[in-house]
């Protein structure tokens, strides 16, 4: 296929920040509004746009925290050497303004009609764009059976911890804390491998109906070694490729 | 189709990018290698940032797939490793 030229599309929006909320130490969720947002999908992102004073621009792309239907907002880990995560977690108040761009991506989303039963992988702060798909199936009254397997470092660095400790019916949320472990914890303590899914992830046959869109859908999200982890262990596991979505968000923050 | 090494990104990346360019959403759309006929939705495909540009790879034989270049507000964009994008 050839190539061409192409002139920039003013597809860029103003957003302003409306609250923000500390997650943990190094994570916040910054509510935005940004005037005629179109909506967005379970699993979406948007690119967001920081422009200094001489000019210089640097554009990063987060996932979307919320569900369809609700405000806009993005939930942001701090990268230590980042160019534009440092503005977000510390910086940012009620009322900054900055540009986005979206909402984008048409792969790694779930919308009800895709069925399931869910299995939800996140490592770190992967467990965004699921989180955004938990909330969906949640105001939908979906009764589609979710498990999550969620890898932090440790229990302070779980992302929405309270909420996911009171999930909805029909979601079985189960943690491995990588680094360090609480007093007494009886879970997972180790990156997740090839036994770990085989005994958290639903049987290949599990679910309705048969066919090329039955059997379990999956969603992996998190740092490359992550998602290439948990795809292959559930490749060997059974899964269809087909029926595995994933999402790399690069290096780890640490 | 190759693990990819960590910090490596997927297309998924790239889909604000490809939606300025393309005008849609093409994170689900499917590309054809025009080296080895692999067959992937352009959210499954390696994207390499750092650089002066942004480059697509195959991940199934290496190729080049797809490259875009950014200057003074205009896109470069090279297909040229692709069989076909629909």
């Amino acid at each position: 296929m050839a190539g061409t030229a192409v002139r920039g599309r003013l597809t860029w929006q103003t957003a302003t920040v409306g609250s923000v909320v500390s997650e943990t130490a190094r994570v916040r969720t910054l509510s935005l509004s940004v005037p005629d947002w179109a909506g967005h999908r379970a699993g979406q992102h948007v690119d967001v746009r920081l422009t200094a004073e001489d000019g210089y621009q640097a554009e990063r792309a987060y996932s979307i925290a919320s569900a369809p239907g609700e405000p806009l907002s993005i939930t942001v880990e701090r990268l230590d050497d980042g160019e534009v995560s440092p503005y977000l977690t510390d910086e940012a108040r009620a009322g900054d303004q900055m540009e986005v761009r979206g909402p984008i991506g048409g792969y790694f989303v779930w919308d009800a009609l895709d069925g399931g039963p869910l299995l939800l992988l996140a490592g770190g702060s992967g467990i965004v764009p699921l989180r955004s798909m938990l909330r969906h199936r949640e105001r939908l009254g979906s009764t589609v059976p979710v498990r999550l397997l969620y890898s932090s470092r440790s229990w302070a660095d779980v992302i929405y911890r309270s909420e996911l400790d009171q999930p909805s019916d029909g979601v079985a949320v189960i943690h491995t804390l990588t680094r360090q472990q609480p007093p007494g914890w009886t879970g997972y303590a180790r990156r997740v491998d090839q036994r770990m899914i085989s005994e958290v992830a639903w049987p290949v046959d599990a679910g309705p109906g048969a066919g090329p869109g039955a059997g379990p859908l999956a969603y992996a999200c998190g740092p490359t070694s992550f998602v290439e982890t948990v795809a292959s262990a559930l490749v060997a596991f059974g899964y269809q490729t087909r029926r595995i979505r994933t999402e790399r968000f690069g290096a780890s923050g640490q | 189709m190759e693990p990819l090494e960590n910090g490596v990104l997927d297309g998924n990346a790239i889909g604000g990018l490809m939606l300025e360019v393309f005008g849609t959403e093409m994170t689900a759309a499917v590309s054809t290698c025009g080296g080895c006929g692999a067959i992937s939705q352009v959210a499954e495909l390696a994207v390499y940032l750092p650089g002066l540009g942004t480059v697509v790879r195959c991940r199934h034989c290496d190729r080049v797939l797809m490259v875009f270049v950014r200057a003074r507000g205009v896109t470069c964009v090279d297909l040229w490793g692709l069989a076909s994008l629909a």
